[in-house]
């Protein structure tokens, strides 16, 4: 079956791309042959005096390069053979001798993006399903087809790096804007428009474009300018990446080489790069990921019999506190569903409806949505002090005190005022969903949502299932979590689910470490150096030292004595300090900002006066605690599977994404390796090292989580 | 007893309102629309509506907005709701609720719908402030002006006092007659002493303050979180539990320096607010599973000359709406009369009770009927509460509805005088 429908109208060569039997359109080997020999028979006819490339898909020009294809190879030298030819297919559309024009509306990006670049002319549609970008980075890889080469001579060297670097992908206003395409239109004269204008490119007329603003004039077009651009861009990097990304960099080298030694030598630089890249551990945890959230994303959350999520169109929200105000916020903002709120009092509840319109008008501020659209959300925001409005409610999340007392009390009232239709969620994070169920008639639809926060920001969400909850309730808990714009991993009903189990060792250790007289710079550091976005105890400072020393009370309590906290948190929230949010924490804050470390707080802590804990341990300790009790936890089935475990870590956690995950790293490590790792950390730091029975089961049977 | 039309009976399911206040004050920042809109969310809350029931919305508002003129539109078109509602906006003065209720009743009467929200809307905080007829002419010349020459020509003509703005007054158009010179004049013609006056506007405070602070009153009203704080506004500010007759005695009339009685007290303030009720078809209603607060008997509207006493409408409809339910004032457990003046109520109340005027006036024999005092106003009324002209009949339909459950009561009356001359009467019925 062919990928493209070719027709030539009114002069006009029309090809048509619908690869069949997928949802979008993708650049696959065969869809490069076919178009291949479709160019040469429009070269031939001499009727044909332009092209239009446009998709026959309802919202996708191409959305990318086929990523299976990119997947299976095996070597540097395939790499390269890969990306030069689709190099050479680029290059012939801009050298075809006759205009091409692309016609753009649905996602154009990557490969897509690159061939579009090549054109002589492109049109997008004003609609919101159009979106223009090169994500390349974020898989670890560049732009090879061009895309380094052709976007910083459209639109300037530092419009295209912002684009490129952040793996970016724009709005079709803004990429209109930026000069990266040339008109936008309705979708319904897509085609119209841009048949017009290749008769009229074929008549010989040529776009005029915008030039360079005067900044970009002065700084791009002399060579000591463009110096200051890129060692600017590189350091911008550099802060961003810690150097632990490859990719990026790597595309700021191929646009550079490009633009000083010209087009071939980019492209020859792009191949070079990308075969290099394409076969590297970084890209290829980064794919993982990637295909990891995308499974993740027809997940239902449940195995056997599956049925059908229930729509969610009224939620209500119990207690408008912080945590409660954000849910509602983001269930606004994302899913467009109306938020009713219940809290004790009139003044309670306004605070809550304010702190989910605050969410919302970010997006207006950020140009998201217009001022119509804030106006027709907010009214979806509502609440009072009674239970009206409750019966109408699909799914009810409570967010009040964590106390259980008056967790039942929330659940008692519920029960009296929902429909039997309506899932009751809990966002608690450190009481058992059991438990508080343990009061209501229907425990089958109490169910776990554990955001995190702040919820607007955070990417994970924690579906906690008990024994006892329905398939239906949890299809649907997932499914609204989907909604909401989260990446959704489905939990065993214990103590700290998931992320905070794995959490709290990792966290006490950071606090021995302490007290052993390590600095808090030192151990930031190290765990900065090793990927994560900030280390243990900025963590600590974030989530609030009261919250965190409530939660390791609970696991402590669970779990006995390997996960025993030192006295730390204890004496500083005794001293009134409860991180960032109470403005002193481990570290000094300042008007919202974060100075430096707090010297005081050593002796609070009482900690030893230097420390001679090596610093390769200072790193082998923080991490393998949490190592140690990812596997145990996967052990004891918390999470559904390795994948669960590691996308819930890289993204509840920010464990370092180009490591894969927890449980990725400890098959690279080897299980034997870390075995032998922890037991000499136990031997030489305590018991709470010992390697947990599966990773001894498996370091016997030179097992993996994953399939090699 | 034999009804008013041969159509199907229409059930007053449940109603609430914003609090009402003053204008300039709590609720200062928000237009109609807004305080539109929120009553009708939080009916669609507290009557666990899923939105899709709903055939028509009718809305009432007697000063629109220049920019959104059709409130009842805006409204329809919340997104609890599906696009596909239609919806009116009408204006018949003080009793525009009431004629938004009427003509969802009469929609639903005759079959056309089964579910119609009907309300009404008003902020004074708001009111448009218009140009001068001369500098709206030369706005509108400057923008067709072709030339340059042609412009500086048009701005020659241009003088300072065209700036002067034309500030709507809430008088009469036919004859320039204010609201409250027609209360004054009434007074005078009446007999209504100030003193009698002041002890009806007090009455109104009493009796409204009882039902904040019993609940009866709050239990009508959805707080409002205002914009950019979030702090809650859950009652009416007009309301005064510490009124007494001594303050009220040192206020100076406002419209007769020297001979009048009607003053700020005892006359109900511009005010901003809205409401809305739930109207249903009595078999929709069962359906649907609701238990309906009273349905809706009968109405009855009229009509005077605005050059004779303004504000006497209901003593003209309200006769009629008993002929039409087939009861005798006699009947009615609960009365709701609208509150614009004391001296109105006062007056409205002699006209029911006098046999000239019944003679004179109606061309009937007997008096409409002697008013119980302790089943009027049980709440207090317009002057305590306050009154946001296109809201006021949504929020005496709620109150009067609600307490006919609560006292099980079989009839009751609403009665609401109108700019105009007009008067509008509806009695419902408790089964």
């Amino acid at each position: 079956m062919s990928a493209f429908s070719a027709e030539v109208r009114d002069g006009i060569g029309r090809l048509g791309l619908n690869l069949p039997d997928e949802p979008v359109n993708k650049i696959t080997k065969a869809v490069r042959d076919e178009l291949d020999e479709l160019l040469d028979r429009f070269v031939a006819d001499r009727d044909v005096r332009a092209v239009v490339l446009i998709s026959d898909k309802s919202d996708s020009f191409i959305a990318g390069a086929d990523i299976d294809e990119f997947v299976a190879l095996e070597s540097r030298e395939e790499a390269h053979e890969l990306v030069r030819q689709g190099q050479a297919l680029v290059n012939r559309l801009e050298r075809l001798g006759k205009p091409v024009l692309a016609a753009i509306h649905g996602s154009c990006l990557g490969g897509g993006f690159e061939a579009a670049l090549a054109c002589t002319y492109r049109i997008a549609t004003d609609h919101p399903k159009t979106r223009i970008g090169l994500p390349e980075v974020q898989l670890g890889i560049i732009p090879a087809a061009g895309g380094c080469q052709r976007l910083p001579r459209l639109i300037g060297v530092r419009k295209a790096l912002d684009i490129i670097l952040a793996g970016r992908q724009l709005a079709a206003q803004r990429a209109h804007r930026a000069g990266i395409v040339d008109e936008l239109v309705h979708p319904a004269i897509l085609e119209r428009v841009a048949f017009g204008a290749a008769t009229k490119l074929a008549d010989g007329w040529r776009p005029k474009r915008r030039r360079l603003g005067a900044a970009d004039l002065a700084l791009e077009k002399n060579p000591l300018g463009r110096r200051v651009v890129f060692t600017t861009a590189k350091k911008q990097l550099l802060k961003k990446t810690g150097g632990h990304y490859p990719a990026p960099e790597a595309a700021l080298t191929a646009v550079r080489h490009g633009i000083k030694y010209g087009l071939e030598a980019g492209l020859d630089m792009e191949a070079a790069l990308f075969a290099e890249l394409a076969v590297s551990d970084v890209s290829r945890n980064l794919v993982r990921i990637f295909f990891a959230t995308t499974a993740l994303k027809k997940d239902p959350g449940v195995e056997g019999e599956v049925p059908d999520p229930r729509p969610v169109a009224n939620l209500g929200v119990v207690g408008a506190g912080f945590m409660g105000a954000a849910i509602g916020g983001v269930a606004v903002t994302q899913a467009g569903v109306d938020v009713r709120f219940r809290d004790v009092d009139l003044a309670g509840v306004g605070r809550g409806i304010e702190g989910a319109r605050k969410i919302l008008k970010e997006r207006l501020k950020r140009r998201r949505i217009t001022r119509h659209e804030y106006r027709r959300l907010e009214r979806l925001l509502s609440g009072g002090t009674e239970w009206q409005g409750f019966g109408r409610c699909d799914v009810v999340i409570e967010a009040v005190f964590e106390s259980l007392e008056v967790k039942h009390e929330v659940m008692r009232a519920l029960e009296q005022h929902v429909s039997d239709e309506c899932v009751i969620a809990s966002n608690t994070s450190t009481i058992p969903i059991a438990r508080i169920a343990g009061v209501v008639q229907q425990p089958e639809r109490v169910v776990g949502m554990h955001f995190f926060s702040p919820v607007e920001k955070m990417p994970l969400l924690e579906v906690i299932v008990t024994d006892q909850t329905a398939p239906w309730v949890t299809v649907t808990a997932v499914a609204f979590g989907r909604e909401l714009g989260k990446t959704v991993i489905v939990v065993r009903d214990q103590p700290g689910f998931w992320v905070n189990r794995i959490l709290a060792p990792y966290l006490n250790e950071a606090g021995r470490l302490l007290q052993e007289g390590v600095t808090v710079e030192t151990i930031d550091k190290a765990m900065t150096r090793f990927g994560f976005p900030v280390g243990p105890i900025t963590l600590l400072d974030e989530v609030g030292l009261d919250v965190a020393h409530e939660a390791s009370k609970v696991l402590h309590e669970a779990f006995g004595e390997r996960m025993k906290a030192t006295d730390g948190l204890a004496r500083m929230t005794q001293d009134g300090r409860l991180g960032r949010k109470g403005g002193s924490g481990f570290y000094r804050y300042e008007k919202g900002k974060r100075r430096e470390v707090d010297e005081t707080i050593y002796e609070i802590i009482e900690a030893a006066a230097s420390s001679k804990v090596p610093r390769e341990d200072v790193t082998r300790r923080l991490v393998f605690a949490m190592l140690n009790e990812a596997a145990r936890a996967l052990d004891e089935g918390v999470v559904r599977s390795p994948r669960d475990g590691d996308i819930g870590a890289v993204f509840g956690i920010g464990f370092a994404p180009f490591r894969g995950g927890p449980l990725r790293y400890l098959d690279d490590t080897g299980a034997k390796q870390a075995v032998e790792t922890l037991s000499e950390l136990s031997q030489k730091y305590g018991d709470r090292f010992t390697p947990c029975p599966r990773l001894k089961r498996m370091a016997e049977g030179a097992e993996r989580f994953y399939p090699a | 007893m034999q009804r008013a039309h041969s159509g199907r009976r229409v059930a007053v399911v449940a109603g609430c309102r914003t609090p009402f206040c003053k204008s300039g004050t709590a609720l200062k920042d928000l237009l109609a629309i807004d305080l539109a809109k929120h009553a009708v969310v939080e009916l669609v809350h507290r009557a666990n509506l899923t939105g899709k029931e709903i055939d028509e919305l009718y809305f009432g508002q007697v000063v629109p907005s220049a920019l959104a003129p059709n409130i009842a539109r805006e409204v329809s078109l919340l997104p609890q709701f599906p696009a596909s509602i239609p919806a009116a906006s009408v204006n018949r003065a003080c009793a525009s609720a009431n004629t938004a209720v009427v003509l969802g009743h009469d929609q639903i009467a005759l079959g056309h719908a089964d579910v119609v929200i009907a309300g009404g809307a008003e902020t004074l905080s708001d009111i448009p402030i218009l140009h001068s007829r001369r500098f709206s002419d030369l706005l509108v010349g400057l923008s067709k002006a072709k030339t340059t020459a042609a412009r500086l020509k048009l701005l020659s003509t241009f003088r300072p006092k065209d700036l002067i703005p034309v500030t709507p007054a809430i008088a009469e158009p036919s004859t320039g007659e204010t609201m409250g010179q027609s209360a004054e004049k009434m007074a005078k013609i009446n007999g209504i002493t100030r003193q009698a006056q002041d002890e009806f506007a007090l009455r109104s405070h009493q009796f409204a303050h009882a039902g904040n602070e019993d609940g009866r009153l709050t239990a009508e009203i959805a707080p409002i979180f205002v914009p950019a704080t979030g702090v809650p506004v859950g009652r009416d500010n007009g309301v005064r539990g510490d009124a007494n007759l001594e303050e009220m005695a040192k206020l100076r009339p406002v419209f007769d320096k020297r001979h009048g009685t009607v003053t700020a007290a005892n006359a109900s303030p511009l005010t901003d607010g809205a409401g809305a009720v739930l109207l249903m078809s009595e078999e929709a209603a069962q359906s649907l599973g609701y238990e309906p607060l009273a349905y809706i008997r009968s109405y009855a509207v009229a009509a005077l000359d605005p050059g004779d006493q303004l504000l006497m409408g209901p003593a003209y409809a309200v006769p009629k709406a008993l002929d039409r339910a087939g009861i005798a004032w006699k009947d009615l457990g609960l009365v709701e009369m609208h509150e614009a003046f004391a001296s109105q109520v006062l007056s409205n109340i002699k006209a029911f009770e006098s046999q000239q005027w019944a003679e004179e006036r109606l061309g009937r024999s007997e008096p409409v009927g002697e008013v119980d005092w302790d089943t009027l106003n049980v709440m207090g009324g317009s002057i305590a509460i306050g009154h946001p002209f296109g809201a006021t009949g949504a929020r005496i339909t709620t109150t009067l509805a609600n307490e006919m459950k609560r006292r099980d009561v079989q009839f009751g009356l609403i009665s609401v005088c109108a700019q105009g001359g007009m008067g509008f009467a509806m009695v419902l019925e408790r089964r």
